[in-house]
Protein backbone atom coordinates (compact mmCIF):
# COMPACT_ATOMS: atom_id res chain seq x y z
CA UNK A 1 0.00 0.00 0.00
CA UNK A 2 2.92 2.14 0.92
CA UNK A 3 3.40 2.74 -2.95
CA UNK A 4 0.56 4.84 -3.44
CA UNK A 5 2.77 7.48 -1.54
CA UNK A 6 4.49 7.70 -4.86
CA UNK A 7 1.39 9.88 -5.66
CA UNK A 8 0.57 11.70 -2.91
CA UNK A 9 -1.91 9.43 -1.21
CA UNK A 10 -1.88 7.79 2.40
CA UNK A 11 -5.06 5.09 2.95
CA UNK A 12 -4.79 5.26 6.14
CA UNK A 13 -5.93 8.43 6.16
CA UNK A 14 -8.99 7.09 4.06
CA UNK A 15 -10.75 7.78 0.63
CA UNK A 16 -9.72 11.25 -0.22
CA UNK A 17 -12.05 14.30 -1.04
CA UNK A 18 -11.92 16.56 -4.23
CA UNK A 19 -13.55 18.82 -6.02
CA UNK A 20 -13.34 18.91 -10.32
CA UNK A 21 -14.76 22.01 -12.56
CA UNK A 22 -14.41 22.11 -16.37
CA UNK A 23 -14.22 25.61 -16.04
CA UNK A 24 -17.33 26.07 -17.88
CA UNK A 25 -19.15 29.46 -18.14
CA UNK A 26 -22.53 29.54 -18.88
CA UNK A 27 -25.60 31.22 -18.10
CA UNK A 28 -27.76 30.75 -15.35
CA UNK A 29 -31.29 28.72 -16.92
CA UNK A 30 -33.41 30.21 -14.45
CA UNK A 31 -32.20 33.97 -14.33
CA UNK A 32 -30.60 33.54 -18.22
CA UNK A 33 -28.15 35.78 -17.34
CA UNK A 34 -24.55 35.00 -17.35
CA UNK A 35 -22.14 36.57 -15.40
CA UNK A 36 -18.90 38.52 -16.76
CA UNK A 37 -15.74 36.07 -17.80
CA UNK A 38 -13.93 38.22 -14.83
CA UNK A 39 -16.29 37.39 -12.22
CA UNK A 40 -16.08 33.67 -13.52
CA UNK A 41 -13.03 33.76 -13.29
CA UNK A 42 -12.70 34.82 -9.88
CA UNK A 43 -15.22 32.48 -8.85
CA UNK A 44 -13.39 29.46 -9.72
CA UNK A 45 -10.66 30.82 -7.27
CA UNK A 46 -12.40 31.68 -4.34
CA UNK A 47 -14.21 28.18 -5.20
CA UNK A 48 -10.77 26.73 -4.62
CA UNK A 49 -9.77 28.69 -2.07
CA UNK A 50 -13.07 27.81 0.23
CA UNK A 51 -12.82 23.86 -0.72
CA UNK A 52 -8.96 24.08 0.87
CA UNK A 53 -10.45 26.63 4.12
CA UNK A 54 -13.49 23.57 4.34
CA UNK A 55 -10.65 20.88 4.65
CA UNK A 56 -10.98 18.74 0.79
CA UNK A 57 -7.99 17.02 -0.32
CA UNK A 58 -7.83 18.01 -4.23
CA UNK A 59 -9.42 21.05 -6.63
CA UNK A 60 -9.34 20.63 -10.31
CA UNK A 61 -9.59 22.61 -13.28
CA UNK A 62 -10.66 21.69 -16.52
CA UNK A 63 -9.15 22.33 -20.11
CA UNK A 64 -12.20 23.27 -23.08
CA UNK A 65 -11.86 25.47 -25.79
CA UNK A 66 -15.46 25.75 -27.49
CA UNK A 67 -18.16 28.35 -26.46
CA UNK A 68 -19.30 28.52 -23.12
CA UNK A 69 -16.42 27.73 -21.07
CA UNK A 70 -13.64 30.09 -19.52
CA UNK A 71 -10.48 27.73 -18.26
CA UNK A 72 -8.95 27.20 -21.79
CA UNK A 73 -5.48 28.31 -19.95
CA UNK A 74 -6.33 25.98 -17.17
CA UNK A 75 -2.72 25.94 -15.63
CA UNK A 76 -2.82 29.69 -15.76
CA UNK A 77 -5.98 29.63 -13.40
CA UNK A 78 -4.45 26.51 -11.74
CA UNK A 79 -1.37 28.83 -11.07
CA UNK A 80 -3.71 31.47 -9.44
CA UNK A 81 -4.95 28.65 -6.97
CA UNK A 82 -1.53 27.78 -6.13
CA UNK A 83 -1.05 31.17 -4.58
CA UNK A 84 -4.47 31.69 -3.30
CA UNK A 85 -4.31 28.37 -1.14
CA UNK A 86 -2.55 26.13 1.41
CA UNK A 87 -2.73 22.63 1.49
CA UNK A 88 -5.27 21.21 -1.20
CA UNK A 89 -3.85 19.43 -3.97
CA UNK A 90 -4.00 20.97 -7.27
CA UNK A 91 -4.73 19.70 -10.71
CA UNK A 92 -6.13 19.80 -14.32
CA UNK A 93 -8.97 18.06 -15.11
CA UNK A 94 -7.90 17.37 -17.57
CA UNK A 95 -5.35 18.43 -19.96
CA UNK A 96 -5.65 17.90 -23.21
CA UNK A 97 -2.17 16.40 -23.97
CA UNK A 98 -2.98 15.39 -27.46
CA UNK A 99 -2.92 18.99 -28.65
CA UNK A 100 -0.24 20.25 -26.44
CA UNK A 101 3.48 19.74 -26.18
CA UNK A 102 4.59 17.77 -23.41
CA UNK A 103 7.84 19.69 -22.56
CA UNK A 104 5.32 23.19 -22.00
CA UNK A 105 2.79 21.16 -19.92
CA UNK A 106 5.26 19.92 -17.61
CA UNK A 107 7.36 23.12 -17.56
CA UNK A 108 4.14 24.67 -16.17
CA UNK A 109 2.70 22.42 -13.33
CA UNK A 110 6.26 22.05 -12.33
CA UNK A 111 6.40 25.31 -11.63
CA UNK A 112 2.97 25.15 -9.82
CA UNK A 113 4.22 22.71 -8.09
CA UNK A 114 6.91 24.99 -6.79
CA UNK A 115 4.64 27.72 -6.40
CA UNK A 116 2.02 25.21 -4.40
CA UNK A 117 5.03 23.94 -2.62
CA UNK A 118 4.22 20.58 -3.89
CA UNK A 119 0.57 20.28 -4.41
CA UNK A 120 0.12 19.75 -8.44
CA UNK A 121 -0.80 17.32 -10.23
CA UNK A 122 -1.60 16.51 -13.38
CA UNK A 123 -4.69 14.67 -15.17
CA UNK A 124 -4.33 13.85 -18.82
CA UNK A 125 -6.96 13.36 -21.42
CA UNK A 126 -7.99 13.46 -24.71
CA UNK A 127 -10.82 15.93 -25.27
CA UNK A 128 -14.43 14.69 -25.60
CA UNK A 129 -14.63 17.33 -28.08
CA UNK A 130 -13.01 17.66 -31.15
CA UNK A 131 -13.20 21.50 -32.16
CA UNK A 132 -9.60 22.01 -30.24
CA UNK A 133 -7.65 19.82 -33.19
CA UNK A 134 -8.74 22.66 -35.65
CA UNK A 135 -7.93 25.37 -33.72
CA UNK A 136 -4.56 24.03 -32.27
CA UNK A 137 -3.48 23.16 -35.69
CA UNK A 138 -3.78 19.03 -35.27
CA UNK A 139 -5.52 16.65 -37.76
CA UNK A 140 -8.23 14.59 -35.87
CA UNK A 141 -7.16 11.76 -37.58
CA UNK A 142 -4.37 11.36 -35.42
CA UNK A 143 -6.64 11.65 -32.21
CA UNK A 144 -5.62 8.22 -30.54
CA UNK A 145 -1.75 8.49 -31.86
CA UNK A 146 -1.37 12.10 -30.64
CA UNK A 147 -2.55 10.90 -26.96
CA UNK A 148 -0.74 7.64 -26.62
CA UNK A 149 2.81 9.21 -27.76
CA UNK A 150 2.32 12.66 -25.89
CA UNK A 151 1.45 10.85 -22.95
CA UNK A 152 4.23 8.38 -22.91
CA UNK A 153 6.70 11.41 -23.44
CA UNK A 154 4.86 13.62 -20.77
CA UNK A 155 5.50 10.31 -18.05
CA UNK A 156 9.02 9.87 -19.30
CA UNK A 157 9.99 13.82 -18.21
CA UNK A 158 8.09 12.74 -15.27
CA UNK A 159 10.23 10.19 -14.36
CA UNK A 160 13.73 11.60 -15.55
CA UNK A 161 15.38 14.83 -15.74
CA UNK A 162 17.64 13.99 -18.69
CA UNK A 163 15.22 12.94 -21.64
CA UNK A 164 15.72 11.03 -24.87
CA UNK A 165 13.29 10.50 -27.23
CA UNK A 166 12.00 10.47 -30.77
CA UNK A 167 8.20 10.31 -32.06
CA UNK A 168 5.96 11.20 -34.74
CA UNK A 169 4.32 14.35 -33.72
CA UNK A 170 6.95 16.38 -31.95
CA UNK A 171 10.61 17.43 -32.71
CA UNK A 172 12.60 14.88 -30.90
CA UNK A 173 14.42 15.32 -27.86
CA UNK A 174 18.42 14.64 -27.05
CA UNK A 175 19.67 15.03 -23.69
CA UNK A 176 17.19 17.47 -23.26
CA UNK A 177 17.08 18.86 -19.50
CA UNK A 178 13.04 19.55 -18.72
CA UNK A 179 12.90 22.17 -16.35
CA UNK A 180 12.17 22.98 -13.80
CA UNK A 181 11.68 19.79 -11.69
CA UNK A 182 8.88 19.62 -9.13
CA UNK A 183 9.41 19.79 -5.52
CA UNK A 184 9.65 16.17 -4.69
CA UNK A 185 10.69 15.75 -8.07
CA UNK A 186 7.89 13.39 -9.51
CA UNK A 187 4.66 15.03 -9.74
CA UNK A 188 1.58 12.40 -9.88
CA UNK A 189 -0.11 12.31 -13.35
CA UNK A 190 -3.07 10.51 -13.96
CA UNK A 191 -5.13 9.29 -17.06
CA UNK A 192 -8.37 10.91 -17.50
CA UNK A 193 -10.62 7.93 -18.95
CA UNK A 194 -14.54 8.08 -19.89
CA UNK A 195 -16.67 5.29 -18.30
CA UNK A 196 -16.03 2.69 -20.71
CA UNK A 197 -13.67 -0.08 -19.95
CA UNK A 198 -11.94 0.39 -23.91
CA UNK A 199 -10.04 3.55 -22.31
CA UNK A 200 -9.69 2.48 -19.42
CA UNK A 201 -7.74 -1.00 -20.13
CA UNK A 202 -5.62 1.21 -22.45
CA UNK A 203 -4.67 3.17 -18.64
CA UNK A 204 -4.26 0.31 -17.04
CA UNK A 205 -1.57 -1.09 -20.12
CA UNK A 206 0.35 1.93 -19.66
CA UNK A 207 0.44 1.25 -15.69
CA UNK A 208 -0.96 4.86 -15.22
CA UNK A 209 -3.41 6.06 -12.34
CA UNK A 210 -6.91 6.17 -13.69
CA UNK A 211 -9.23 9.25 -13.21
CA UNK A 212 -12.79 7.72 -14.38
CA UNK A 213 -15.51 10.20 -15.33
CA UNK A 214 -18.63 9.41 -15.14
CA UNK A 215 -22.46 10.78 -15.84
CA UNK A 216 -25.08 8.58 -14.34
CA UNK A 217 -25.94 4.89 -14.09
CA UNK A 218 -26.00 2.29 -11.91
CA UNK A 219 -22.23 2.26 -9.64
CA UNK A 220 -22.16 -1.72 -10.63
CA UNK A 221 -21.51 -0.61 -14.41
CA UNK A 222 -18.72 1.49 -13.51
CA UNK A 223 -17.34 -1.43 -11.63
CA UNK A 224 -16.89 -2.99 -14.54
CA UNK A 225 -14.91 -0.17 -15.97
CA UNK A 226 -12.35 -0.36 -12.25
CA UNK A 227 -12.13 -4.45 -12.79
CA UNK A 228 -11.43 -3.75 -16.54
CA UNK A 229 -8.39 -1.55 -15.78
CA UNK A 230 -6.70 -3.37 -12.65
CA UNK A 231 -6.74 -6.42 -14.94
CA UNK A 232 -4.96 -4.75 -17.59
CA UNK A 233 -2.55 -3.37 -15.67
CA UNK A 234 -2.03 -6.75 -13.90
CA UNK A 235 -1.54 -8.56 -17.13
CA UNK A 236 0.75 -5.51 -18.29
CA UNK A 237 3.15 -6.25 -15.40
CA UNK A 238 2.19 -3.96 -13.04
CA UNK A 239 1.00 -4.12 -9.98
CA UNK A 240 -2.64 -2.96 -9.73
CA UNK A 241 -2.38 -2.51 -5.76
CA UNK A 242 0.02 0.67 -6.65
CA UNK A 243 -2.34 2.14 -8.83
CA UNK A 244 -4.75 4.47 -7.73
CA UNK A 245 -8.27 4.90 -8.83
CA UNK A 246 -10.32 7.95 -8.64
CA UNK A 247 -13.74 8.80 -9.22
CA UNK A 248 -15.62 12.30 -10.70
CA UNK A 249 -19.02 12.76 -11.64
CA UNK A 250 -22.13 14.66 -10.14
CA UNK A 251 -22.54 15.84 -6.52
CA UNK A 252 -24.92 18.02 -4.99
CA UNK A 253 -26.31 17.98 -1.41
CA UNK A 254 -29.48 19.89 -0.62
CA UNK A 255 -31.70 18.71 2.73
CA UNK A 256 -33.51 16.67 0.80
CA UNK A 257 -33.18 14.34 -2.27
CA UNK A 258 -35.99 15.84 -3.88
CA UNK A 259 -34.51 19.36 -3.11
CA UNK A 260 -30.91 18.51 -4.39
CA UNK A 261 -32.83 17.05 -7.65
CA UNK A 262 -34.56 20.75 -7.91
CA UNK A 263 -31.60 22.84 -7.34
CA UNK A 264 -29.19 21.12 -9.74
CA UNK A 265 -31.18 19.18 -12.72
CA UNK A 266 -32.39 22.70 -14.37
CA UNK A 267 -28.19 23.90 -14.63
CA UNK A 268 -27.19 20.25 -15.60
CA UNK A 269 -29.79 19.83 -18.33
CA UNK A 270 -29.69 22.99 -19.55
CA UNK A 271 -26.14 23.48 -19.73
CA UNK A 272 -25.37 20.13 -21.40
CA UNK A 273 -28.02 21.34 -24.10
CA UNK A 274 -25.45 24.24 -24.68
CA UNK A 275 -22.53 22.47 -24.72
CA UNK A 276 -23.60 18.82 -25.56
CA UNK A 277 -26.61 19.25 -28.09
CA UNK A 278 -28.48 17.63 -25.96
CA UNK A 279 -30.12 17.56 -22.47
CA UNK A 280 -30.11 15.57 -19.31
CA UNK A 281 -33.31 12.99 -19.45
CA UNK A 282 -35.62 14.01 -16.42
CA UNK A 283 -36.44 10.15 -15.89
CA UNK A 284 -32.35 9.19 -16.06
CA UNK A 285 -31.24 12.22 -13.43
CA UNK A 286 -34.67 11.45 -11.08
CA UNK A 287 -32.73 7.58 -10.69
CA UNK A 288 -29.67 9.78 -9.34
CA UNK A 289 -31.29 9.96 -5.98
CA UNK A 290 -31.22 6.34 -6.00
CA UNK A 291 -28.62 4.35 -3.46
CA UNK A 292 -26.84 2.71 -5.98
CA UNK A 293 -26.85 5.16 -8.67
CA UNK A 294 -23.16 6.66 -8.70
CA UNK A 295 -24.38 10.41 -9.24
CA UNK A 296 -23.92 11.90 -5.33
CA UNK A 297 -27.23 13.65 -5.11
CA UNK A 298 -29.32 13.68 -2.09
CA UNK A 299 -29.76 14.61 1.68
CA UNK A 300 -25.68 14.97 3.20
CA UNK A 301 -26.59 11.82 5.06
CA UNK A 302 -27.85 9.58 1.68
CA UNK A 303 -24.74 10.94 0.00
CA UNK A 304 -22.36 9.90 2.94
CA UNK A 305 -24.19 6.11 2.18
CA UNK A 306 -23.56 6.57 -1.32
CA UNK A 307 -20.21 7.01 -1.15
CA UNK A 308 -19.01 4.52 1.05
CA UNK A 309 -21.26 1.72 -1.25
CA UNK A 310 -19.31 3.22 -3.88
CA UNK A 311 -15.73 3.12 -2.35
CA UNK A 312 -16.73 -0.17 -0.63
CA UNK A 313 -17.40 -1.55 -4.77
CA UNK A 314 -14.29 0.32 -6.19
CA UNK A 315 -12.29 0.28 -3.20
CA UNK A 316 -10.99 3.82 -4.45
CA UNK A 317 -8.39 5.92 -3.05
CA UNK A 318 -10.03 9.45 -4.51
CA UNK A 319 -13.75 11.32 -4.97
CA UNK A 320 -13.96 14.02 -6.84
CA UNK A 321 -17.17 16.28 -6.86
CA UNK A 322 -18.46 18.57 -9.68
CA UNK A 323 -21.04 20.85 -8.14
CA UNK A 324 -20.85 24.30 -9.98
CA UNK A 325 -21.30 22.99 -13.67
CA UNK A 326 -24.61 24.84 -15.79
CA UNK A 327 -24.36 28.72 -13.83
CA UNK A 328 -25.19 27.21 -10.45
CA UNK A 329 -24.81 30.39 -8.44
CA UNK A 330 -22.20 30.54 -6.15
CA UNK A 331 -24.06 30.61 -3.06
CA UNK A 332 -25.15 26.75 -3.87
CA UNK A 333 -21.86 25.91 -4.22
CA UNK A 334 -20.50 27.78 -1.47
CA UNK A 335 -23.01 25.90 0.14
CA UNK A 336 -22.43 22.50 -0.72
CA UNK A 337 -18.70 23.14 0.33
CA UNK A 338 -19.35 23.91 3.91
CA UNK A 339 -22.10 20.65 3.83
CA UNK A 340 -19.08 18.64 2.44
CA UNK A 341 -16.67 20.14 5.15
CA UNK A 342 -18.91 20.18 8.35
CA UNK A 343 -20.59 16.83 7.41
CA UNK A 344 -20.06 14.58 4.73
CA UNK A 345 -15.82 14.63 4.80
CA UNK A 346 -16.13 13.41 8.63
CA UNK A 347 -18.06 10.80 8.07
CA UNK A 348 -15.95 9.93 4.76
CA UNK A 349 -13.05 9.98 6.34
CA UNK A 350 -14.11 7.75 9.45
CA UNK A 351 -15.52 4.96 7.52
CA UNK A 352 -12.46 4.70 5.59
CA UNK A 353 -9.98 5.14 7.30
CA UNK A 354 -7.33 2.21 7.12
CA UNK A 355 -5.56 1.30 10.23
CA UNK A 356 -1.69 0.50 10.00
CA UNK A 357 -1.34 -3.42 9.08
CA UNK B 1 -44.92 21.69 -33.34
CA UNK B 2 -42.20 21.52 -35.55
CA UNK B 3 -41.58 18.75 -38.50
CA UNK B 4 -38.76 18.30 -40.50
CA UNK B 5 -39.39 16.39 -43.84
CA UNK B 6 -35.94 14.62 -44.62
CA UNK B 7 -35.32 13.46 -48.30
CA UNK B 8 -32.64 10.65 -48.11
CA UNK B 9 -31.02 10.68 -51.26
CA UNK B 10 -28.94 13.11 -53.72
CA UNK B 11 -30.17 10.46 -57.09
CA UNK B 12 -33.44 11.12 -58.74
CA UNK B 13 -36.72 12.64 -57.93
CA UNK B 14 -39.55 9.77 -56.57
CA UNK B 15 -38.56 10.19 -52.90
CA UNK B 16 -38.56 14.26 -53.16
CA UNK B 17 -42.14 14.01 -54.90
CA UNK B 18 -43.38 11.63 -52.33
CA UNK B 19 -41.95 14.41 -49.66
CA UNK B 20 -43.54 16.97 -51.40
CA UNK B 21 -46.68 15.92 -50.97
CA UNK B 22 -45.96 14.84 -47.41
CA UNK B 23 -45.13 18.19 -46.76
CA UNK B 24 -48.18 19.73 -48.36
CA UNK B 25 -50.27 17.06 -46.66
CA UNK B 26 -49.32 18.88 -43.36
CA UNK B 27 -49.81 22.53 -44.44
CA UNK B 28 -53.35 21.59 -46.39
CA UNK B 29 -54.64 20.37 -42.97
CA UNK B 30 -52.34 21.64 -40.10
CA UNK B 31 -51.39 24.86 -41.08
CA UNK B 32 -50.01 25.76 -37.54
CA UNK B 33 -47.31 23.03 -38.11
CA UNK B 34 -44.10 24.69 -38.30
CA UNK B 35 -42.27 22.59 -41.36
CA UNK B 36 -38.73 21.68 -43.25
CA UNK B 37 -37.99 19.94 -46.22
CA UNK B 38 -34.41 18.92 -46.03
CA UNK B 39 -33.59 17.04 -49.36
CA UNK B 40 -30.13 15.99 -49.12
CA UNK B 41 -29.92 16.57 -52.57
CA UNK B 42 -29.83 20.41 -51.86
CA UNK B 43 -27.00 20.28 -49.72
CA UNK B 44 -23.40 19.28 -49.69
CA UNK B 45 -23.00 17.69 -46.71
CA UNK B 46 -19.63 15.99 -45.23
CA UNK B 47 -18.83 12.67 -43.98
CA UNK B 48 -18.95 11.84 -40.33
CA UNK B 49 -15.40 12.67 -38.41
CA UNK B 50 -16.74 11.98 -34.76
CA UNK B 51 -16.75 15.07 -33.85
CA UNK B 52 -20.11 16.24 -31.83
CA UNK B 53 -22.97 17.99 -34.35
CA UNK B 54 -22.93 21.24 -33.13
CA UNK B 55 -19.18 21.51 -34.17
CA UNK B 56 -19.75 21.39 -38.18
CA UNK B 57 -20.39 24.07 -39.85
CA UNK B 58 -22.04 25.15 -43.57
CA UNK B 59 -24.49 22.65 -44.83
CA UNK B 60 -23.55 19.55 -42.33
CA UNK B 61 -23.96 22.46 -39.14
CA UNK B 62 -27.53 23.54 -40.62
CA UNK B 63 -28.92 20.07 -41.56
CA UNK B 64 -28.10 18.41 -38.30
CA UNK B 65 -29.01 21.02 -36.20
CA UNK B 66 -32.42 21.45 -37.79
CA UNK B 67 -33.01 18.01 -37.05
CA UNK B 68 -31.76 18.08 -33.62
CA UNK B 69 -34.43 21.01 -33.10
CA UNK B 70 -37.54 19.19 -34.73
CA UNK B 71 -40.43 17.40 -32.61
CA UNK B 72 -41.03 14.94 -35.48
CA UNK B 73 -39.41 13.85 -38.41
CA UNK B 74 -40.36 12.22 -41.36
CA UNK B 75 -37.85 9.86 -43.07
CA UNK B 76 -38.34 9.73 -46.85
CA UNK B 77 -35.54 7.12 -48.06
CA UNK B 78 -35.72 5.39 -51.94
CA UNK B 79 -33.88 1.45 -51.59
CA UNK B 80 -30.63 1.34 -53.30
CA UNK B 81 -28.90 -1.82 -53.41
CA UNK B 82 -31.06 -3.71 -51.02
CA UNK B 83 -30.92 -0.81 -48.27
CA UNK B 84 -30.92 2.77 -47.70
CA UNK B 85 -28.60 5.44 -49.08
CA UNK B 86 -25.39 6.40 -47.54
CA UNK B 87 -26.30 10.21 -47.93
CA UNK B 88 -28.96 9.26 -45.30
CA UNK B 89 -26.93 6.35 -43.13
CA UNK B 90 -24.43 9.30 -42.62
CA UNK B 91 -26.93 11.41 -41.49
CA UNK B 92 -27.43 9.24 -38.77
CA UNK B 93 -23.70 8.48 -37.98
CA UNK B 94 -23.12 12.48 -38.11
CA UNK B 95 -25.89 12.74 -34.80
CA UNK B 96 -25.43 11.58 -31.15
CA UNK B 97 -26.54 8.35 -30.15
CA UNK B 98 -29.67 9.35 -28.64
CA UNK B 99 -30.43 12.39 -31.18
CA UNK B 100 -34.13 10.77 -31.41
CA UNK B 101 -34.66 10.60 -27.70
CA UNK B 102 -38.17 12.95 -27.24
CA UNK B 103 -39.02 12.43 -31.07
CA UNK B 104 -41.16 11.08 -33.32
CA UNK B 105 -40.18 9.69 -36.52
CA UNK B 106 -42.52 8.06 -39.30
CA UNK B 107 -41.16 6.74 -42.37
CA UNK B 108 -41.82 7.27 -46.55
CA UNK B 109 -40.25 4.43 -48.64
CA UNK B 110 -40.05 4.54 -52.60
CA UNK B 111 -38.79 1.79 -54.50
CA UNK B 112 -38.49 -0.29 -57.71
CA UNK B 113 -39.96 -2.91 -56.64
CA UNK B 114 -42.34 -4.70 -54.49
CA UNK B 115 -39.33 -6.94 -53.49
CA UNK B 116 -37.94 -4.24 -51.34
CA UNK B 117 -41.24 -3.94 -49.22
CA UNK B 118 -39.09 -5.06 -45.46
CA UNK B 119 -35.82 -2.66 -45.95
CA UNK B 120 -37.21 -0.21 -43.78
CA UNK B 121 -38.82 -3.00 -41.36
CA UNK B 122 -35.19 -4.65 -40.87
CA UNK B 123 -33.17 -1.87 -42.02
CA UNK B 124 -33.66 1.46 -41.09
CA UNK B 125 -36.14 1.11 -38.05
CA UNK B 126 -33.72 -0.45 -35.93
CA UNK B 127 -31.57 2.43 -36.44
CA UNK B 128 -34.09 4.93 -35.58
CA UNK B 129 -34.98 2.60 -32.27
CA UNK B 130 -31.29 3.05 -31.26
CA UNK B 131 -31.18 6.16 -31.32
CA UNK B 132 -34.14 6.38 -29.10
CA UNK B 133 -37.10 6.97 -31.93
CA UNK B 134 -40.60 6.91 -30.77
CA UNK B 135 -41.20 5.35 -34.77
CA UNK B 136 -44.96 5.53 -36.58
CA UNK B 137 -44.68 1.73 -36.93
CA UNK B 138 -46.45 1.94 -40.34
CA UNK B 139 -44.79 3.17 -42.57
CA UNK B 140 -45.74 4.55 -46.73
CA UNK B 141 -44.40 2.14 -49.20
CA UNK B 142 -44.38 3.76 -52.96
CA UNK B 143 -43.79 1.68 -55.95
CA UNK B 144 -41.90 3.21 -59.20
CA UNK B 145 -45.37 2.56 -60.81
CA UNK B 146 -47.22 4.53 -58.82
CA UNK B 147 -45.33 8.05 -60.34
CA UNK B 148 -45.85 9.02 -63.70
CA UNK B 149 -43.64 12.80 -64.50
CA UNK B 150 -43.22 13.49 -60.83
CA UNK B 151 -46.86 13.23 -59.76
CA UNK B 152 -48.29 10.16 -57.94
CA UNK B 153 -51.47 8.82 -59.84
CA UNK B 154 -52.35 6.11 -57.12
CA UNK B 155 -54.98 7.41 -54.81
CA UNK B 156 -54.11 4.85 -52.42
CA UNK B 157 -50.67 6.08 -52.01
CA UNK B 158 -52.07 9.74 -51.25
CA UNK B 159 -54.44 8.54 -48.66
CA UNK B 160 -51.76 6.78 -47.21
CA UNK B 161 -49.90 9.51 -47.29
CA UNK B 162 -52.70 11.41 -45.11
CA UNK B 163 -52.92 8.69 -42.71
CA UNK B 164 -49.12 8.90 -42.08
CA UNK B 165 -49.38 12.89 -41.13
CA UNK B 166 -52.27 12.48 -39.23
CA UNK B 167 -50.44 9.64 -36.88
CA UNK B 168 -47.19 11.36 -36.86
CA UNK B 169 -48.72 13.97 -35.78
CA UNK B 170 -51.52 12.40 -33.18
CA UNK B 171 -48.04 10.70 -31.27
CA UNK B 172 -46.15 13.64 -31.54
CA UNK B 173 -48.65 15.84 -29.36
CA UNK B 174 -49.64 12.25 -27.48
CA UNK B 175 -45.98 11.66 -26.61
CA UNK B 176 -45.44 15.58 -25.23
CA UNK B 177 -48.78 15.39 -23.37
CA UNK B 178 -47.55 12.19 -21.63
CA UNK B 179 -43.99 13.71 -21.32
CA UNK B 180 -45.02 16.64 -19.57
CA UNK B 181 -47.33 15.12 -17.54
CA UNK B 182 -44.87 12.49 -16.43
CA UNK B 183 -41.84 15.17 -15.76
CA UNK B 184 -44.47 17.51 -13.57
CA UNK B 185 -44.98 14.67 -11.23
CA UNK B 186 -41.20 14.75 -10.93
CA UNK B 187 -41.41 17.64 -9.23
CA UNK B 188 -37.95 19.20 -9.74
Amino acid sequence: MNQLKKYGLDPSKGLEFGIYTLGDHLPNPLTGERISAEERVHEIIEYAKLADQAGLDFFSVGESHQEYFITQAHSVVLSAIAQATKNIKIASSSTIISTSDPVRVYEDFATIDLISKGRAEIIAGRASRVGLFDLLGYDLRNYEELFEEKFELLMKINEAEVVNWSGEFRAPLRNAKVLPRPKNGFIPIWRAVGGTPASAIRAGMVGAPMFMAHLGGPASVFKRTVDAYREAARNSGFDPAELPVATAGFFYAAESSQQALKDMYPHINEGMKKTNGAGFPKQHFAQGVDPHNIMNIGSPQQIIEKILYQYEMFNHQRYIAQIDFGGMPFKNVMKNVEIIGSEILPAIRKYTKKSEA
Amino acid sequence: MKIVGLSGSKVGSKTRTAMDYTMKAITDNYPEVEITLLDLADYDIQFSDGRNYLEYEGDTGYVTKTLMEADAIIIGTPVFQASIPATLKNIFDLLPQNAFRDKVVSIVVTAGSSKHYLIAEQQLKPILAYMKAQIVQTYVFIEEKDFYRKEITDDDVLFRIERLVEDTIVLTETFTEIREKKEAKYDF
